[in-house]
Formats: C-alpha cells, structure tokens, sequence
C-alpha cells in the first residue's frame, strides 16, 4: 500500500507531463494540469498519513525513503503545485488572450510544469545521493526554458545566467558527491549501496573528516546556488522577474526548500562525521550575508516580481541560517520557516501576477490603487506582505520568533545581524507595498477576473498555522529535528 | 596489464586531458575548439575503459561507451552543426589576453594540488593522483567561462568542465554507481537540447551569439 502511493506520487506527474505533451494546447490542458496535481496531492497526503501512523520507512529496494523532515516537504511541494496549477488557469489564458505565449509555448509549458514537479518529488523521496543530483539538475533544466517562455530579451538573457550559472553550481555539488561516494566507498563497499542515506548516516561516524568537510564545501557552493545564497544568488531575481509568475511562484516557493533540504541532508552528515560544527558554522555565514544581502538590494527595486524575489533569497538565508545553528528550536524553527515561507511566498506571486496584468506592468510606480480596482488582488497583496514581513499573528511571526530565540541563546554575536535583516526588510517591503494599494485606480488599468481560491487558501493556512500549530505538525517537525541532529 | 604500468598510462593520460584543456584556454577558433573537446572526450573514454580494464569494474565499460557516443560523436557532432546553421564557425573571437588566462591556470593546477592532497594520501587506487588533474580541469572549464564572452565557447566550458567531474568520479573512486552515472549522461543529453535551442533563440533576438550583448538585466536603479 505505501509502495503504491510512493510509486503513484512520482508516476503521476510524469504521466502527466508525458499526456499534456501528446494532447498539448487544448482547451482542456489547464484542467489536466489541475486533475494531475490533485491526485499526487492526495497520494502525497495518503503517504503522510501512513509515515505518521508506522513511522519513516525504505521503499522500492531502498530506492527510496520518506521520513518526517522529507515527507513533510512532498505534502507542501504536492499542495503548492495544486494550488499554482488552479491560479495558473485563468492567468495563462490571461496571457494567451493577450498573445505574450503561443500555441506551443502553452503546450510546453503544461508539459514542462508537471516534469518540474516530478524533479522536485523525485529530489524529496530518494535515497540516494546522486539521483538527488540528478533529479535537481532535471528540474533546473526543466524551469530554463520556462522562465525564457516569452522570447523577449531580458527573458532570454535572464533564461541563459540560469542555466549557465545553476548549471556551473550544480556541476561543484556533483563534484562534493563524487568525494562523499569516496569516502562512502572505504566504509560501505563499492557500489549503489554506498550513496543511500540511511546507510550514510549509520555510519557517519567513520567515514573519513577531511575528506567530508571537504565535499561539503563543494555541496554547499553547489547546492547554495540553487538555494540562492548570496553571493551565489544573481540569477535568482532575473529568472524569477523574467519568467511566466506561476513559475515564479513555484521557484520561490518549492525549488528553494528543495534545494536548502539537499544541502540540511548533507549538513547533518557531514557534522556527524566530522564531530565538529564545521558545516553548520558555513551555512550560518551564507545566510547572514544573505539576509543582508537582499535586505538592502530591496530598497533599490523597482519591479515588483524582482522585489519579492530578494526576499525569497532573504528568508532562505533565515532558513539556513536557522538550520546551521542547529539544536531543537532553531531546526523546528527552521523547518516551520520552510512551511510557511512557501506559503506566503506563492500566495503574494499571484496576486502580483493579478497585479501586474490589471496594470499591464511590473513596473511599482505604475501599479496603483488595488484597493479599489480589485479587492481581492489589493488585500491578497497587503495580507501576504505583512505575513512576509512576519507581523503577528502569521506563521512567519512564529518561526521568526523561534530562530530569534534560539539565536540569541547560542549566538548572540549574529543576533544584531539578524535583527538588522529583519527590520530593514519590514520598512523596505512595507513602504512599497502601501503606495500600491492605496489610491484611486489609475486609467491603465483593467478590470480582471483573479483567481481566488489559491490566494485565500494560502494566506487563511498562513494564518492558521501561526495561531495554532496542529499537534501531527509539531510531531513531524520534532521528529524532523531530532532526525537532523 | 600489471597496476605499475596501469598507472604509468592513467598518469600519461591524465597529462593528455589537462593540456587539452589549456589548449582550449588558448584556442581562438570555434572549429579547433570543438575538435579538442572531443579529443579530451577520447582520452576520457580511453582513460575509463583501461581504469575498467585494470580495476576488474565492468561497468566502467559502459560508461566507456557512453562517453565515446556522447562527448566524442554526439556532442561534438550537434555543436558543429549549430555552428554552420548559425554561421559562426569562422568567427573568431576576442579573448581576454590569454597569456594572463594561462597563467591563472597554471595557479588553479598548483591550488587543485594543494587542496586534492588529503585526498591522495588516503587513496590505495591506482589511479590516485590524476584526481588533482580532474579537479584542475573542471576549474579550467570555470575559468574558460568567465573569461569567454560566447555563448558557444561557454557551452563548452561547460561541457569540459563536466569532463572534469567524470575523470575525477573515474579517478578517485573507479566511477560513480551506473544508476548515477546513466543518469548524468541523460542529463547532459537534455542540457545539449536546451543550449541548442538557446542558440537560436539568442541569435534571433541579439542577432551574435555574444554574450556581451545581454547586459539588460542591472541592478536596481
């Protein structure tokens, strides 16, 4: 039964890929896109159940394994694709009305959007090290034609330092694997078996500490591209301001984790072998520079996508920054971040997607007075910044909380840093959201119909989850932290 | 074949595919480029099938083959071809000043072996010390794509710095598992699409294949 919900959970999205290929742009593809994500949503939620009822488990001949931290992310990536494929609906047709993709750009990118969710899932679920590379570098090669989808310059330009420099990245993180399976190799024998991490982290202890604190080095430049640490992070802003903004929306909100979930995996390994905090003092120096990083590039931006894309960089370098600190509350922390970063992520790329095709820009100075030109798109926007910024009582407030809490028991030396991120990102966002909204509508803009659904879902989620954490949840994350340890 | 001379020829080798790479940093001509990249994929095809041969590894043979079909013929093959479509292949480019490009080579060879020397002392392979060439070639790959500005001669560099990876799987640990192995060929396979159709795409709105040209996407104000 857990076998065949795995096998259904990674089968179904490339089912779907393969059919959206064949039927291409039909007037019911959006709704196969729908349909297919619904199920290995429902597969993923069915696995969840079944981890959480028996406990982690190893499946398909040690091919794959799902524990707490790992499934947790599957639910969240299989719901976000869902609710990215409903909003993705109307706003595709949106720009197909408006000519900005053709009829095998629509094609392409139904097919291309459900492989991507297949590379993510693939990531998540195995249990071996290099088929995660291999799922990460497939799910890059996947979005690269997708952010290029509209043919103008800047999405081409912004397409090619994505492929290149993602590429570059992800061929060091190969590099940091080839010497993890060599030092794997002189304790676990030759062969397959020696890249599975449930093998991995048994023996950990023994496995040789130059030569992991070397890999990790490695893994962390190559795996910290993709997550979009500073300094490795200039692609991210122009792929994400550049592509269709579902797109954007999942980039920001599933292959960031996705990657980051890599790079914790290899940490925790690599920490175990070497018995020193070597690895996690690297992530927390990424992710301070990263917070401050975006936090200051935030004040200098004028397109609206490319602004919430910096604080995409900023709150992975929270997440990091949380993980490599380590101990129970920064990890449980940490990974309710992920959650909820996600979340509020996605939902504020709709209404910007909203936003910009009301005004037919991404241009801030251009985009007035959502408020009164369409509710929702207004509110959706205002609500989804001030979770972003993490305002009580949202769940960003918590988990913010949280990783300040533990920052300022065990290093108080980074907590300034920390505290200074935050706040310049709070004025910075707020202070560009507030002209948005307010005002009288311009006359450029359109009336439009908005997807509600997606939006309310993940903001009302948001809002739950920072009001209550239901008690399945902690356990996961408990667990998660403990496993992490 | 005794390990002694096994190693003779895998170091020999090894000397082989980094002077191919430097001669890729020198090279200015496109069609001279592509035949030393897949020079370097024979030698790595070459080098696999001995590493295979010697260390009893079956499957080396496998990723032999692979590596002759796609870095030898495949790649090399398309690359030519979008080369003449798009009319580039006389074209020579503006380097950097290479003697300054070679000289930061030669201290990326000096620094991978510096930084492979913990590695090379625990190694009992034969093949230990060409992991420092293999970590040094995939550097020079870098090094070529920072200092090229054409997206084929980036592409390139991409491609030899992959070179690089797979010596250095062959080399440090006899190869990576097939299933990653089969899996990393596939992936470069798609990546050989996706550049060929940027090419195109690239050349229909920039009109050069220069990537001087994207510069649209600055920062803030």
């Amino acid at each position: 039964m857990t076998e065949a919900m795995l096998l259904g959970l990674l089968l179904v999205p490339l089912l779907s890929a393969l059919a959206l290929a064949l039927v291409g742009d039909r007037r019911l593809a959006p709704e196969v896109n729908i349909l297919g994500s619904a199920v290995t949503f429902a597969a993923s939620l069915r696995l969840a159940m079944e981890v959480h009822a028996n406990g982690s488990f190893i499946g398909g001949g040690k091919f794959f394994f799902v524990d707490a931290f790992n499934i947790s992310l599957a639910v969240l990536t299989a719901f976000v694709s869902l609710t990215t494929a409903i909003f993705s609906r109307r706003y595709m047709r949106r720009e197909r009305e408006h000519g900005r993709v053709g009829h095998y750009g629509m094609r392409f990118y139904h097919a291309m959007y459900q492989m991507f969710i297949f590379a993510m899932l693939l990531c998540l679920l195995t249990n071996n090290v290099g088929v995660l590379w291999i799922a990460m570098e497939l799910a890059t090669l996947s979005t690269v034609l997708l952010v290029s989808l509209y043919r103008t310059p800047t999405a081409i330009e912004a397409a090619w330092k994505y492929f290149i420099l993602c590429g570059v990245g992800i061929a060091q993180a190969l590099f940091g694997t080839v010497l993890l399976y060599f030092a794997a190799e002189r304790v676990l024998g030759e062969g397959g078996d020696a890249l599975l991490w449930t093998n991995l982290s048994q023996v950990s202890g023994q496995l040789e500490p130059t030569v992991l604190s070397l890999a990790f080095v490695f893994l962390m430049v190559g795996y910290g591209t993709k997550v979009g640490l500073a300094p490795l992070h200039n692609w991210l802003p122009d792929a994400h301001s550049e592509g269709p903004t579902p797109i954007s929306a999942v980039l920001s909100g599933l292959l960031l984790n996705i990657a980051l979930y890599a790079l914790v995996r290899c940490k925790a390994l690599v920490d175990g072998a070497t018995g020193t905090r070597h690895a996690g003092n690297i992530m927390m120096g990424f992710g301070i520079l990263s917070i401050l990083v975006a936090a200051f590039s935030l004040l200098r931006q004028r397109d609206i996508k490319r602004m919430f894309s910096y604080s995409s960089i900023e709150h992975m370098g929270i997440a990091t920054f949380a993980f490599g600190l380590g101990g129970p509350i920064a990890t449980f922390g940490a990974l309710l971040h992920m959650l909820v970063h996600s979340l509020a992520k996605s939902s504020i790329f709709f209404t910007v997607g909203h936003a910009s095709q009301m005004n037919g820009t991404q241009e801030m100075s251009r985009i007035r007075g959502l408020f009164k030109g369409n509710p929702l798109v207004g509110w959706g926007l205002m609500l989804g910044v001030m979770a972003i910024v993490g305002l009580p009582p949202f769940g960003v407030f918590t988990s913010e909380f949280l990783i300040l809490t533990a920052t300022i028991k065990d290093a108080p030396a980074a907590a300034p840093f920390l505290l200074l991120g935050l706040g310049v990102a709070f004025a910075a966002l707020l202070r560009r959201v507030q002209p948005m909204v307010s005002g009288a509508p311009p006359p450029w803009q359109t009336p439009l119909k908005a997807a509600h659904l997606p939006v309310l879902l993940h903001l009302a989620l948001v809002l739950a989850l920072g009001l209550y954490l239901p008690v399945f949840l902690s356990d996961w994350f408990r667990t998660a932290a403990e496993l992490l340890r | 074949m005794n390990p002694e001379l096994a190693a003779r020829i895998n170091s020999f080798l090894a000397a082989l595919v980094l002077l191919t790479a430097f001669a890729m940093l020198a090279q200015r001509r496109m069609n001279g480029l592509i035949h030393l990249f897949a020079w370097q994929g024979l030698l790595l095809s070459v080098n696999t099938a001995i590493v295979g041969y010697v260390a009893a590894r079956h499957h080396l043979y496998i990723s032999s083959l692979l590596t002759l079909a796609l870095k030898v013929v495949a790649l090399p093959y398309i690359l030519h071809v979008l080369i003449r479509r798009l009319r580039i292949h006389k074209e020579i480019e503006v380097v950097v000043n290479i003697p300054t490009t070679m000289l930061a080579g030669i201290g990326l060879v000096v620094f991978s072996y510096q930084l492979t020397s913990p590695i090379i002392q625990l190694s009992t392979m034969v093949t230990r010390s060409t992991l420092a060439v293999a970590l040094a070639t995939v550097l020079l790959g870098l090094l070529m794509m920072i200092t090229r500005r054409h997206a084929v001669t980036q592409i390139i560099g991409f491609l030899a710095l992959e070179n690089g990876l797979f010596f250095a799987a062959t080399s440090a640990t006899y190869g990576m598992p097939l299933v990653v192995e089969l899996g990393v060929a596939l992936d470069i396979l798609i990546a050989a699409f996706i550049f060929g159709i940027f090419f195109f795409h690239i050349h229909a709105t920039f009109e050069s294949l220069d990537v001087e040209q994207m510069a649209r996407l600055k920062e803030g104000e």
